[in-house]
């Protein structure tokens, strides 16, 4: 266990993408079977074992730690693994028996009943040191954020044999932990494992950010467009495996989601073919209408599939792409012949929840930019649309961001100036500044005007800015409840940020009664006074319906 | 508020019975300073009264006119200043850093000035003392902070230097206290390759070796080309500088308290964190606290609401003591305050 919790603490400080590669490496070409495997399987998420709900690792440490001195410890270091790591109470004898290693911690906690998982794991914490106790919990809690997505965990192994990611990719659903067979493979002991897998995941094609000056090189006619749909990237494999039909789905990083989505699994599975794998947007549809991001997120957000669930939210596949038909790889052939075959397939496979993402019919980039501002006006199911896609018709299926093969042209954020009201200490990479910002914006009250609410953003600063930022916020408080700070603010005082967001909702869980969607500090306005800041009137003009 | 015989003035502590301020936080009369960090340490004041060292110390940062009159005390030493005893006494922070005990009446109040228990070969030890009012610093005031052994840390950076010898070593320090106790440490560790420094350390650290404390070779780094494998100490603000681009592949190290929580290493963007303080840490502040026996404790900068809680349980008066200006270590001057 040392081993794989010293590879992610050293990994956690590591900041560049190739850094982390050769620390990965040099972990599988050191560390020996099965533990490795095991490290595999945790960096791309394939444990399989019980998870511990954070309620249970309070509990722990709520028995071993002041309740109280636990909370403020917890609200300054905004991790609870790392917090509890820290606090809980070490060894006293330093000598005692080795700690345990990966294999072990992973079968005892596979092994464990949900009854037993609370001794389980105190027993283990106690046999490991803070850093030892930080890696384990992150494990049980399956949050490891060390910056290491599944994608390059597999690079890195791939890399012990000179292979590629997607060389891995093209097995991967095939093994399990610890993945003997791979590692024999990469080191040319074994022969290539069979990717049998009927259903598998294919890596998905990804699009380039595009500026209107960057399209007037290009030429409309060699392109595709559709509107880019601001749901949940898919991807749906159905295959024939020896114990039947096996119907999955995916997310762009290859993670399962299939579980959360029963309704389309069931869809899914009375289309005509038996074998295929589509790319395509998750939305919710509603009497016909494509439902804004809100809305889904609203599905997502819950953790129980629930009847009522399923029939408030339900859940659509607007499809992209055909990537594979009854055991023939499309991947090769033109974006323009796939799409004819895409076309087909949707037709044929009467499938109520899947239909197809329409193109729009464009001759010059003025005509496309017309549409990309106003979609309602060019005839399209607007709610969920967030800019258009541009596919060159002559477009193979790349795995991953090639260049110069699709575009996407995000529509234009909508930008207000708002002034800080509350500060929040941060999570994560962020914790002990204060680096959540609540704002609001004026509006007429009884006794003259008042800032209101209006939303919370995190991000948009630099590291630079976070530090004045969080220095501001401790120079001009006025008031503490516990995590939050109330700086000072109104008229003739008060710090301007200009806030980007992508839409705008009606809400009644907020004060002001609106929502922002996706907000982000674009710049901070040391120049402008609180008294010119916007008004909530310009906001309500910007509602969606 | 009323802290034993002190009360709190926008400027700072101040003593009525005395006429004098501790630490204060602008220019005042008469100021008892007990270290000279910059946010304890402000020019300007009428009548200085410290240790030798920190007022020696006060010259080299603001110049010799940095107040209009000054005077130095010996730990130990008592003075009466209208009807108070005021005697000072090692709080091991930094060289010349003073608790300042004020008594009257057979009344004993402490102020810590910032402290740490952990031996530290470039300043005199901490001494324990009884009083029915304790001012204690709190900087590291969260049961989460229990620094690592100072020697293992130091191992952790001779081992890096080992592994990537190609790579210069930049260590971020504050410049008074923790830029020469980590030389030092080094030295104690076997350590006898020059060790090199910006130049914003180097007034300081030229003082702790004419005031006898022997740091061996000490190389200023600018001009002295991209030293592969050589440990550099610079300001922490300097890390992420230009200046630091001049170095052989600089791998980023930062020497503080804070690197304990791994957040904040990491949005420093420090690669190799060392838990290396000079303040005490959850256990020292605890301890300190016990030994005192004071009957009131009020608890300054950092994190007082851990200690508040943990002390109010076990019978004491305790209040946290609001003063805002404490500990802020980067607001004006940037490299040199404590953690």
């Amino acid at each position: 266990m040392n081993r794989f919790a010293a590879l992610l603490d050293r990994l956690a400080y590591e900041p560049s993408r190739l850094g982390k590669l050769r620390l990965m490496t040099d972990y599988f070409r050191q560390v020996g079977d099965p533990d490795r495997g095991f490290g595999l399987a945790a960096l791309t998420g394939a444990l399989s074992f019980r998870l511990a709900k954070p309620a249970l690792i309070r509990m722990l440490i709520y028995e071993r730690v002041d309740p109280v001195l636990f909370d403020l410890s917890y609200d300054f270091v905004g991790d609870l693994s790392e917090t509890v790591a820290l606090l809980w109470p070490g060894k006293a004898d330093e000598t005692a028996a080795p700690p345990p290693g990966l294999a072990e911690v992973i079968e005892t906690l596979e092994s464990a009943s949900k009854l037993d998982l609370p001794r389980v794991l105190a027993r283990l914490l106690d046999a490991l040191d803070e850093t030892g106790r930080w890696a384990l919990l992150k494990l049980i809690t399956g949050a490891l954020r060390v910056g290491v997505s599944a994608r390059l965990a597999k690079q890195a192994v791939a890399e012990l044999g000179g292979y590629s990611a997607n060389d891995i990719e093209d097995l991967w659903h095939g093994l399990a932990p610890p993945y003997l067979d791979l590692f024999a493979w990469l080191e040319g002991r074994e022969a290539r494992p069979d990717p049998a897998d009927p259903a598998r995941f294919c890596p998905a094609m990804l699009a380039h950010a595009v500026t209107e000056k960057e399209l007037a090189a290009l030429t409309p006619a060699d392109f595709a467009a559709e509107w880019k749909w601001d749901g949940i990237r898919v991807q749906a494999a159905v295959g024939r495996g020896p114990r039947g039909k096996i119907i999955r789905l995916y997310s762009r990083t290859g993670e399962e989601i299939s579980a959360a989505f029963p309704d389309l699994v069931d869809g899914l599975g009375r289309a005509a073919s038996e074998s295929f794998s589509l790319d395509g947007e998750l939305l919710i549809v509603r009497d016909g209408r494509v439902q804004a991001f809100g809305v889904l997120q609203q599905r997502l957000n819950r953790k129980q599939v629930t009847a009522a669930l399923l029939s408030d939210f339900p859940a659509h596949i607007r499809a992209y792409d055909l990537l594979a038909l009854d055991g023939e790889d499309l991947r090769a052939l033109p974006f323009a012949e796939r799409r004819q075959k895409l076309e087909a397939f949707v037709a044929a496979a009467r499938v109520e929840r899947l239909d197809l993402s329409p193109e729009i019919a464009f001759a010059s980039w003025d005509f496309l930019a017309a549409a990309r501002h106003d979609p309602a006006s060019a005839g399209a199911d607007w709610a969920a649309i967030e800019g258009v896609m541009l596919k060159r018709r002559d477009s193979i299926y790349v795995p991953g961001r090639p260049k110069g093969l699709w575009y996407k042209w995000k529509r234009d954020p909508f930008a207000v100036d708002a002034v800080l009201m509350y500060a929040q200490r941060g999570h994560g990479k962020r914790s002990s500044f204060y680096s959540d910002f609540t704002f609001g914006v004026w509006r007429a009250a009884t006794g003259g005007d008042e800032l209101v609410p209006v939303g919370k953003a995190y991000f948009g600063f630099t590291d630079a800015e976070l530090r004045l930022l969080d220095r501001y916020v401790r120079n001009h408080t006025t008031n503490r409840f516990g995590p939050v700070r109330e700086v000072a603010y109104g008229k003739d005082e008060g710090l301007v940020l200009e806030i980007a967001f992508e839409g705008l909702n009606r809400s009644s869980r907020h004060k002001s009664g609106v929502a922002m969607r996706f907000p982000r500090i674009n710049r901070i306005r040391w120049d402008k006074p609180a008294r010119e800041a916007d008004r909530l009137e310009t906001l309500e003009r910007l509602i969606i319906a | 508020m009323q802290a034993g015989l002190l009360t709190l003035k926008p400027a700072g502590l101040y003593c009525a019975a005395g006429d004098f301020f501790i630490d204060p936080l602008r220019p005042v009369g008469r100021a008892i300073i007990t270290h000279a960090h910059a946010d304890h340490a402000r020019a300007g004041h009428a009548q200085v009264l410290a240790t030798a060292e920190t007022l020696a110390l006060m010259a080299v940062r603001y110049g010799e006119n940095f107040a209009g009159a000054t005077q130095s005390v010996a730990y130990g030493e008592t003075l009466g200043i209208g009807g108070v005893a005021v005697s000072f006494h090692p709080a091991g922070h930094v060289l010349g850093s003073a608790q300042i005990q004020l008594e009257r009446g057979g009344a004993r109040t402490v102020i810590s000035g910032d402290y740490k228990r952990e031996a530290d070969p470039t300043c005199a030890r901490f001494t324990p003392l009884v009083c029915d009012t304790f001012i204690s610093e709190a900087t590291f005031g969260l049961p989460v902070f229990r620094h690592a052994k100072t020697a293992a840390e130091i191992d952790k950076l001779l081992a890096s230097q080992r592994l990537f010898p190609e790579r210069t070593h930049l260590v971020g320090v504050y410049a008074l206290g923790k830029a020469q106790r980590v030389i030092a440490l080094l030295r104690a560790a076997g350590y006898d390759r020059p060790v090199y420094i910006h130049g914003a350390l180097e007034k300081i650290t030229a003082y702790y070796q004419e005031a006898g404390i022997a740091l061996g070779d000490v190389r200023r780094a600018t001009g002295a080309g991209d030293l592969p494998g050589e440990l550099v100490l610079c300001p922490p603000t300097a890390l992420n500088d230009l200046w630091s681009r001049k170095f052989a592949e600089p791998l980023t190290a930062f020497a503080s308290g804070w690197t304990r929580v791994r957040a904040h290493a990491r949005q420093r963007g420090i690669e190799l964190p060392l838990v290396i303080s000079d303040h005490a840490d959850w256990d020292g502040l605890c301890a300190t606290i016990q030994e005192t026996n004071c009957e009131t404790l009020l608890v300054t900068h950092g994190e007082p609401d851990a200690l508040v809680h943990c002390f109010r349980q076990r019978g004491l008066n305790a209040e946290p003591l609001h003063i805002l200006g404490y500990g802020d270590e980067e607001a004006d001057a940037p490299p040199e305050t404590g953690a």
